[in-house]
């Protein structure tokens, strides 16, 4: 089914894709977008902030090394005509473009990219992309206060940069992360950049109402010629989904992005349902359970669990089928996704015997931790406890806010919880989360611990070999599914309504709301000047 | 009058004080921290280290009593603190977002006042009558509808079915996208100032210096004008005064709907992302105008009621 829906998903975007590049872009007008993850944007300094709220502004204004290419489903140079490694994959060469200017006139060299680093490993401030950051060489000794400059940071002239890690690395999946966009160095330590960006994207800022909007004006020195097309980009702050929804019917926005009661609704309108663009996110939906909780160390309490749950009806009902199916923890659109791996049978019966098997067979209760999100949260939990109760599993809820939900998962204070984690673009990243040595504060909250799973993991880090490393990944995720960390519950299909004036929307699997742009336009139908 | 004016203002201190140490002990002890709140929606999720370092750059990891003792001092030299996610100061960080709420506010309030008063007025002075029951219908039905659904029904049918305003967004902080919130924001002071003002009106039309008025041959529109409203206007304008106080407070869902950039969304986010400086910057912001309004109403009130005496 999934493999059919996969071959469905890939076909629909092969023919979106067609048919943006077959007609000719209308320069001009205004795009009118929408940051729907929130009332506010956290921070104009992108660096201070990872939220994809923020990013969705990040995109217009500034630019990194790398972009992801949604086509090609990976990371690509951006700022940067060529990058070239080493054999040993520790030291990258970048040759950067010579025809990007940030929009205060001055063009980018390589002194403004060292600037960037260099600041990202301030010794005063924690900024999150230091996470990525950290791997270069002599950038720890630099954030201690024990080297004046980071050494694995070398101009070879203003527009080569040579950049040296710790270990092997691939630095793309990283660096396209907008908190690591490029900033002028000339300009950033002034307290004025903290209100007005300047970076190296397709759009100038112009004005930012807090809470509102915020406005960007075509740079006309961007790097792409005859990019990017409109004159002008807004983009409307706008936390409520109802309130979306009018503004967009009300052809005051250009897109939208919907949540399961909007989809089944926009389906169901003949003209609405036209323009409806659909990604397999690489998020996973899933219960983590923590083995210190002493039921859930057996592997066959954990399998009947995702026995005892009916995940297709709950995914029908209550996602509205804006979701796919989890069949481990790689999504649809993960390069290492296996196709043949089958989910967990809806069956009561052989939850019982696995029960029994593990010696609770009259049960026991847990206590599950949840926000209130409509799509992994709250209502999905109510659903599953009279499913549970059924195999004689008692459930009690514990509701938290989402900003809790990370802190309490992360110093494992939970029995179970439920949560959508980020399981891609990259597959070894997604998957390192369940080596052992990933300590339960990054991202392996469920302490899991396998050596096969352990050695798997080394062994794909290890090669060059991208088809042996895929095949790696593979194995590992299979493994995964039998041993049942987590109840795989399924992968977000991220949807979007646009109006039939906007072209250039781009399928990008890591997060639908981050758009490049510069690739959209309007024609001339659309009601914004 | 004026010592009373010194007086109550120097009275406003230890509640300020009482209120900032509420909310320093309450964001305190709630579980959330600004970092974790970096990786609520699962995407990017902060590292371990990262985490730590941003801790103990916001002061967040030394004890409380550090903590606090830190928040007065800033405060008895009237600083907010820096925010945490813009690192811009707490007072320019609000500063931005007051004049929307100031619009807001007295925009809802004036279409709470100039409808909801005469309303009441004129239901009391018709007791029974067609025009008196329907207008109380309506200023029950304004105190219980939800605001967020009694927005999204204007949206719906101002924006979407006429045409006449737009939805959503502050626009160049004109009318045009005023009037939606501020009807939304408006409909439930307005309804309790009718009932206000109908009740008030009704107990002084039975007053003995109103039957003596009348006796003595005065004409209903002297009555009215002389006795009825300017003793009413005193109810009145203690209603208006706490109404005011607490649209700003309550304008959170009205502003997060029609994306107007208030102090209501700014506070609400700022909670979420537990930016607490902001957060108690902007709740010792929302104390203290409710404290200046109901002192503004209070020497109002001395100056139309001559029996008021402040001492």
């Amino acid at each position: 089914m999934l493999r059919k829906v996969a071959i469905v998903a890939a076909l629909s975007l092969a023919a979106f894709a067609a048919q943006a590049q077959a007609q000719t872009p209308r320069k001009g007008g205004t795009i009118r977008f929408t940051a729907p993850y929130g009332s506010s944007f956290a921070s104009l300094d992108i660096h201070s902030t990872n939220r994809t709220q923020d990013e969705i502004w990040a995109k217009a204004i500034h630019r990194q090394l790398y972009n992801w290419d949604s086509v090609a489903n990976k990371p690509v140079p951006e700022l940067a005509t060529s990058v070239t490694a080493s054999p040993d994959g520790k030291v990258h060469t970048f040759k950067l473009r010579q025809d990007a200017y940030f929009h205060h006139g001055r063009q980018m060299t390589a002194d403004d990219v060292i600037y960037t680093f260099t600041r990202m490993m301030s010794p005063k401030v924690a900024y999150p992309g230091s996470r990525y950051a950290r791997g270069i060489k002599g950038a720890l000794a630099y954030q201690k206060g024990e080297a004046k400059e980071i050494a694995g940071l070398k101009k070879i002239d203003d527009f080569t940069l040579e950049m040296t890690f710790d270990e092997k690395t691939d630095p793309g999946f990283g660096f396209m992360n907008s908190y690591l966009s490029i900033y002028p160095a000339d300009e950033a330590e002034k307290d004025s950049f903290q209100s007005k960006p300047i970076g190296l994207g397709p759009y100038k800022f112009v004005e930012y109402v807090p809470g509102s909007r915020m406005v960007g004006e075509r740079w006309e020195k961007f790097y792409k010629p005859g990019k990017p097309y409109a004159d002008r980009i807004v983009i409307a702050i706008m936390g409520e989904a109802a309130a979306r929804d009018v503004a967009f019917r009300n052809k005051e926005i250009d897109a939208s992005v919907l949540g399961p009661a909007q989809y089944v609704a926009y389906k169901a309108d003949a003209a609405l349902s036209k323009n409806l663009l659909e990604v397999a996110e690489v998020f996973t939906r899933n219960m983590g359970m923590n083995p210190t909780f002493k039921p859930f160390a057996d592997k066959r309490v954990r399998q009947a669990i995702n026995h005892a749950i009916d995940t297709d009806l709950i995914i029908k009902r209550l996602v509205k089928d804006k979701a796919f199916r989890a069949t481990s923890w790689l999504p649809a659109s993960s390069p290492a996704y296996d196709d043949t791996l089958k989910p967990y049978a809806y069956d009561p019966e052989k939850a019982k015997a696995l029960l029994k098997e593990a010696g609770y067979a009259d049960g026991f209760e847990f206590e599950w931790t949840t926000s209130a999100n409509e799509s992994w949260g709250q209502p999905i939990v109510e659903a599953v406890i009279p499913m549970l109760a059924k195999v004689n599993i008692k459930v009690k809820v514990k509701p938290v806010e989402g900003t809790v939900l990370s802190e309490v998962v992360r110093k494992g204070e939970y029995q179970a919880y439920i949560w959508s984690n980020t399981t891609g673009p990259d597959p070894y990243e997604a998957l390192k989360c369940f080596h052992s040595k990933t300590p339960q504060s990054q991202c392996n909250y469920v302490l899991y611990n396998n050596p096969a799973v352990d050695k798997l993991l080394d062994e794909a880090n290890a090669t060059d070999d991208q088809a042996k490393r895929i095949g790696l990944l593979k194995q590992v995720n299979k493994i995964l599914l039998d041993d049942a960390p987590v109840w795989f519950f399924n992968y977000n299909k991220a949807v979007m309504a646009y109006q039939p004036w906007l072209h250039g929307l781009q399928a990008n699997a890591t997060e639908l709301a981050l758009q490049y742009y510069e690739d959209l336009w309007v024609d001339d139908s659309s009601p914004a000047k | 009058m004026l010592s009373y004016l010194a007086r109550r203002l120097i009275q406003t201190i230890p509640i300020l004080l009482a209120v900032a140490a509420l909310i320093f002990i309450l964001f305190s002890v709630i579980p959330g921290s600004f970092a974790s709140s970096l990786g609520d929606d699962g995407k990017s999720v902060l590292d371990a280290e990262t985490m730590a370092r941003m801790n103990r750059e916001l002061g967040l990891s030394d004890p409380i009593y550090v903590r606090f003792a830190r928040y007065v001092g800033q405060l008895a030299q009237f600083d907010l603190g820096v925010s945490f996610r813009t690192r811009q100061p707490v007072a320019v960080v609000i500063a931005e977002r007051l004049w929307p709420s100031a619009q807001l506010a007295l925009a809802s309030m004036g279409f709470a006042i100039f409808v909801g008063v005469p309303l009441g007025f004129v239901a009391a002075l018709r007791p029974g009558s067609l025009i008196d029951t329907g207008s109380m219908v309506l200023a029950v039905s304004g105190l219980s509808l939800p605001k967020f659904w009694l927005g999204l029904l204007l949206m719906y049918l101002f924006a979407l079915k006429l045409g006449w305003l737009p939805s959503f967004g502050y626009g160049d902080g004109g009318l045009k996208h005023l009037l939606l919130p501020a009807v939304a924001l408006g409909v439930s002071p307005l309804a309790l100032l009718a009932r206000t003002t109908r009740a008030a009106v009704l107990e002084i039309l039975d007053a003995d210096f109103v039957r003596t008025a009348r006796s003595k041959g005065m004409s209903e529109t002297r009555v009215v004008r002389w006795h009825l409203a300017r003793n009413a206007l005193v109810i009145v304008l203690t209603t208006v005064g706490l109404q005011f106080g607490s649209v700003i407070g309550q304008a959170v869902v009205v502003e997060k709907l029609f994306s107007w950039p208030g102090l209501g969304s700014l506070l609400i986010d700022s909670v979420s992302l537990r930016d607490l400086p902001v957060v108690q910057g902007a709740i010792l912001t929302i104390v203290m105008i409710f404290l200046v309004i109901n002192l503004t109403v209070d020497a109002l009130c001395a100056a139309i009621d001559p029996r008021i005496k402040y001492t």
